[in-house]
């Protein structure tokens, strides 16, 4: 033995030791992360669809609407008792946005841990519009999610607010003269258009789409999915507001 | 000339590690010979590698891999970044692969006749047997070579060979086969079995009771000077080309790691052979700061030509064909603008010498690509060679489809190099020398795709193999960081460092370097004659003093100070641009890489002096009267005789 | 051509840093963007200023090193190009040009535009290789691979490590740098025994050493000077679903 034998570490290029400390808290990788965030996404995005084709049914009037309501609350019976389905899915629902928040949340602290200093200048190079906007387009969406539960599903803030004949609730809702709660719903759907833009391509990819053919193929889809609920969303308070739904 | 005012003549020297006998089996009989470490006492050696090229990389993986403990020191951020990494063509492999008659014994033959008989057979031997190891490494790493459809390894032909035995990944051999070597380096990295210094720099040879022992480093991002000990020291810190400033070389290549150790005792061998590549993209201005090299085979399809009058103004197109020189294709009937590189080089210094140079400055000559577009169409010209059309683009801003690109010779690579036996061992015990910083295998010229596989060969195979006989004579003496070599060691880098910093005079760094380049190139460059060379010396030493008094280094040593880096390679390339100009004025004949203009065939071709200067010619540093000693080692060519190339 | 520069400088890690102009006259179009930062790092020593210390090595583009933000964009303005290899011609005279080094928590700045990024080399330690120590290769031509996936994993493995990817990316993720070694290697026949764990280690890695998750938003590979493709990110993104199921 010649020289003193040094422990063998790793210097980075500052000179700091660089060994990696054992980690003490396991917290999930990133990519978990990611993969929950695009599985709690596409359930919500079929809940979206399902929810947009019972709003549609509003155009066959409003008994076939209320009747469709009322069937909500009786589906799975007798199998299940009365609302125990619905019970059941607004919780999967509830687990599925909380999830979704819950790895925003922590992925965007990661990422701002990530770039702590902001560059001086700083011109936008590739990213969509839609992409860029997701977290702030994901807080939108939430504060218009319990508006509209607030809003017609307890009643509470809605000027009917009767269980018994939602269609009653939904044209009062979007009366000409409340034309505040129809942008704010009208904005809401756009910037949920816009998340799901980005999203649906993204959880895709998140979920292993790899070629640059299927990248195109995502793209067109996510496109082509959020408008498509975005005009269907939004066909419901036009209708009302210009009278063709009363 | 043997003793006179520029050097005097030592004994020679030998190299005793090498084994005679049939040269098949001397390499088997030398590894058979060598002593071996036990494993358990591996652990407890510890072997310093400075540079983590395509030699050291790979040195310092394998010795890890073997159970040494194995320190390693770049100056790049990074190992990924060494300059292998910007090698294009490809590694050659007597693999025979092709079925076309390769062998090793041909891949020997075409290096030793490539190197102009000045390179030793019993290295070149190995380095031809090691050769189809290091593609079984290589594909064993996951490097992406190019294949065939059927799965099977591509081959081509490089540098004028007969067979294709050159095994490639797109233009970015060096790129891919660097990226395996890094690969294997951090997996040991990873392990804890190398101790990993980027952005460390080292400045000085540690010699302790005549044995190589350290290092001193400093850190370039604190300053910090460190002493760094360990059983043997390995240098892979590639070549000097940057001597002349404007070379193929990255920013930061330099002879400092070497040149320190020759200081200290190594010689250096053959400095002057320098190899120089026809097709780089000329300099555009004062403000050039490196060179870039465009792949040889651009003068498959090229037409290379200058207008026949001097100081000819007009754009290309305005110039008439009978006012066009096309002056390979005339010199060299048979060859034409395939002729090999040095004779490219020098056909296109001699035109420009003569005032008939295009583009900024008269440093260029067309290579012109209107012929093959016609003939082939640009479809056809943009399959072979659009991504090199690209890169010429993207530097000059010329589109070569339409204007013929400007190319001028380039310094891109030093065969000379601190001088090893046969175990890749230099005069001083325990310090090892690999890669191109060595100058063991290429004599006075290297083949194309023959850099690569030397680097390796030396890396994987070689050093691993021959290190354990010097270490198995230890365990040495502990060596204490008080211990007085190791003091004044350091206390020389610090004095050196201090003096830089004091000197604050009116000159930066880079114009002296950029004035050694001048000097370099202008008479120690393709074509050398003995005035030029006397006066180049001349001129070196005025440049150097100059330097010691005039340079101005700014901010302090304790902080990432990329000057005073630079300030540090600049004192030891104007001392080795010195020591060139001695050697080249002392070999007063032309082979490979050094072309004396003294000596030459009647047709202007190179003519070497087999009687005079069948020696490799091993320096050692500048006695206290300002000479360096000359200490030959005979070649002996047993296998290959010596003969004469001929391209008319 | 004369243009201003603003260029970041910042003494040292525990500087707060800060954009500092200079005007610099009578610069050729043909000189290159690191070489006009030469010149003007000549005048600087001679005006007894400190000259702007920034990475650079090879000046050809393979090497890596270089890293500058020029006008927000990571290597500037041309696609699939270096910052080395950007020429002054793309400007106009008498431009303003921002010149910031690499932004990311993991890639601290140690002076001016310089920053380190070894943590990129502790993602490869992580795994970032095949395990074969000299001398156990088989033959080269043991295995044939096909010529489609060599080619791929040849495009994954062109990248150059210079970080560009991580500079642009607005979570600071270096997903696309970690995405192109496990293509690479996880392409070759020869990298499927450490496929797995490959993955899983180097994602751990790069979590640990504080790089951001990805958003798929794709500024990396725009700014990649080696076109390295966004879609492999989703390879990634698969290989390492599929390691999780089966660990």
């Amino acid at each position: 033995m010649a020289v003193d034998t040094p422990i063998p570490k790793t210097k980075n290029a500052a000179g700091a030791s660089a060994t990696p400390t054992p980690r003490k808290v396991v917290r999930p990788s990133s990519i978990i992360l990611k993969i929950t965030m695009a599985v709690s996404g596409i359930l919500l995005v079929l809940f979206l669809y399902v929810h947009m084709i019972g709003n549609l049914k509003i155009f066959l009037g409003g008994t076939d609407f209320d009747h469709y309501a009322h069937w909500l609350r009786d589906l799975g019976t007798p199998l299940l008792p009365h609302m125990w389905y619905l019970w059941i899915q607004r919780g999967v629902l509830t687990l599925a946005v909380l999830a979704h928040i819950y790895t925003a949340a922590v992925l965007t602290i990661r990422a701002k841990k990530a770039r702590p200093v902001k560059y001086a200048h700083r011109p936008k190079v590739q990213g969509s519009y839609a992409a860029r906007t997701m977290r702030w387009g994901g807080v939108i969406v939430l504060l218009f999610i319990i508006f509209h539960i607030l809003d017609l599903t307890t009643g509470t803030v809605n000027p009917v607010g009767d269980h018994e004949h939602p269609y009653a609730n939904v044209v009062a809702d979007f009366a000409p003269d409340r034309w505040y709660v129809t942008l704010f719903y009208a904005l809401a759907i756009v910037a949920v258009g816009f998340h799901l833009w980005h999203g649906i391509f993204s959880a895709a990819r998140t979920l292993g789409q790899q070629t640059e053919k299927g990248q195109r193929r995502a793209k067109t889809i996510a496109a082509v999915l959020s408008a498509v609920l975005v005009v269907g969303y939004l066909s419901v308070p036009f209708s009302v507001m210009v009278g063709l739904v009363d | 000339m043997t003793d006179n005012e520029f050097w005097t003549e030592g004994e020679p020297v030998v190299d005793k590690a090498a084994p005679d006998g049939p040269i098949e089996t001397r390499w088997e009989r030398r590894k058979f010979a060598a002593k071996l470490v036990n494993p358990a006492n591996r652990r407890k050696l510890t072997i310093i590698v400075v540079g983590t090229g395509l030699a050291g990389g790979s040195a310092a993986a394998t010795l890890a891999e073997q159970g040494y403990h194995v320190k390693s020191y770049c100056y790049q951020d990074s190992p990924r970044r060494a300059h292998s990494i910007a090698a294009q063509g490809g590694i050659n492999a007597a693999k025979n692969y092709r079925n076309d008659g390769d062998s090793v014994y041909r891949l020997f033959y075409d290096t030793v006749k490539g190197g102009d008989f000045r390179a030793r057979e019993s290295n070149v031997y190995r380095l031809a047997q090691e050769s189809v190891n290091i593609i079984d490494q290589a594909v064993a790493q996951g490097v992406p070579f190019a294949r065939e459809y059927g799965g099977l390894l591509d081959n081509r032909s490089f540098g004028g060979t007969q067979v294709s035995r050159t095994f490639y990944a797109r233009g970015q051999t060096g790129q891919q086969l660097l990226i395996g070597a890094y690969q294997a380096l951090e997996r040991q990295i990873g392990l804890g079995n190398v101790e990993m210094n980027a952005r460390h720099e080292m400045l000085e040879l540690i010699i302790v009771d005549g044995k190589a022992r350290g290092i001193v480093v400093r850190d370039m991002v604190t300053g910090q000077i460190t002493t760094e000990l360990a059983d043997a020291v390995v240098l892979a810190s590639g070549g000097y080309g940057n001597v002349f400033f404007l070379s193929t070389n990255a920013k930061g290549c330099n002879v400092t790691a070497s040149w320190r150790a020759h200081r200290k005792g190594a010689l250096f061998a053959n400095p002057c052979y320098t190899q120089i590549h026809p097709t780089c993209i000329p300099e555009s201005g004062s403000h050039q700061s490196k060179l870039t090299l465009m792949s040889e085979s651009l003068r498959n399809d090229g037409r290379v030509w200058v207008p026949k009058a001097q100081k000819d103004t007009r754009r290309p197109a305005d110039i008439p064909e009978d006012e066009r020189d096309y002056y390979l294709e005339r010199i060299y009937p048979s060859f034409g603008n395939l002729v090999p590189r040095d004779i490219a080089s020098r056909a296109a210094k001699n035109v420009c010498d003569e005032g008939r140079g295009v583009g900024p400055g008269g440093l260029g000559v067309y290579l012109d690509f209107a012929d093959a577009i016609s003939r082939l169409g640009h479809k056809a010209v943009e399959a072979k060679y659009g991504n090199l059309f690209e890169m010429y683009q993207r530097i000059t801003g010329e589109d070569p489809y339409e204007t013929p690109m400007r190319i001028y010779p380039a310094v891109h690579y030093t065969m000379g190099g601190l001088w090893v036996d046969y175990d890749l061992q230099s005069t001083i015990p325990g310090m090892f020398v690999v890669g191109e910083a060595n100058f063991s295998d290429h004599g006075a010229n290297r083949l194309g795709a023959s850099a690569l596989m030397q680097g390796l060969a030396d890396g994987y195979f070689v050093l691993p193999n021959t290190i354990n006989n010097y270490l198995a004579s230890g365990p040495f003496p502990k060596v204490s960081q008080t211990d007085e070599a190791v003091v004044a060691a350091r206390k020389q880098v610090e004095d050196q460092i201090e003096k830089f910093l004091s000197i604050d005079g009116d000159r930066t760094v880079d114009s002296f370097h950029r004035e050694l380049g001048h000097i370099m190139w202008e008479y120690c460059g393709m074509e050398r004659t003995e005035e030029g060379l006397t006066k180049a010396i001349g001129l070196i030493r005025a440049l150097k003093e100059e330097f010691w008094t005039r340079v101005k280094v700014p901010g302090k040593g304790e902080e990432l100070n990329q000057n005073l880096e630079k300030a540090g390679r600049v004192a030891d390339f104007i001392e080795l641009g010195e020591l060139m100009c001695i050697d080249a004025l002392h070999r007063r004949e032309s082979c490979g890489g050094h072309f004396r203009a003294e000596s030459q065939t009647p047709d202007g071709e190179a003519l070497r002096h087999d009687d005079e200067f069948s020696y490799a010619a091993a320096w050692e540093y500048f006695a206290a009267d300002g000479r360096p000693t000359l200490h030959k080692e005979m070649l002996e060519f047993e296998y290959v005789h010596p003969s004469t190339r001929s391209y008319k | 051509m004369d243009i201003q520069v603003r260029v970041w400088r910042q003494s040292g890690p525990a500087d707060r840093g800060r954009m500092v102009g200079y005007d610099v006259k009578d610069i050729s179009p043909d000189a290159s963007f690191l070489e006009m930062i030469d010149v003007l790092n000549e005048k600087l020593i001679l005006d007894g200023d400190d000259p702007i210390a920034f990475d650079h090595d090879c000046r050809e583009g393979i090497c890596g090193a270089c890293s500058m933000v020029i006008n927000g964009v990571a290597h500037g303005p041309e696609k699939a190009t270096t910052t080395c290899q950007l020429h002054m011609r793309h400007f106009k005279d008498g431009d303003v040009i921002d010149v910031e080094p690499w932004r990311a928590a993991a890639f601290p700045v140690i002076k001016d535009l310089v920053v380190d990024r070894s943590a990129f080399d502790q993602i490869i330690q992580a795994g970032g290789y095949i395990s074969a120590p000299t001398g156990t290769a088989p033959d080269a031509h043991a295995t044939p691979v096909p010529k489609k996936d060599a080619d791929a994993a040849f495009e994954a493995a062109t990248c150059i490590g210079c970080g560009a990817c991580v500079a642009a990316c607005p979570n600071g993720s270096s997903m696309l740098f970690t995405a192109a070694k496990v293509t690479h290697l996880g392409l070759m026949p020869q990298g499927q025994p450490e496929r797995d764990s490959r993955v899983i280690d180097m994602l751990q890695a790069q979590d640990d050493a504080g790089f951001g998750g990805c958003t798929n938003m794709g500024e990396c590979a725009e700014v990649c000077p080696k076109g390295i493709p966004l879609s492999l990110i989703g390879r990634l993104n698969s290989d390492y679903r599929k390691a999780i199921a089966k660990s």
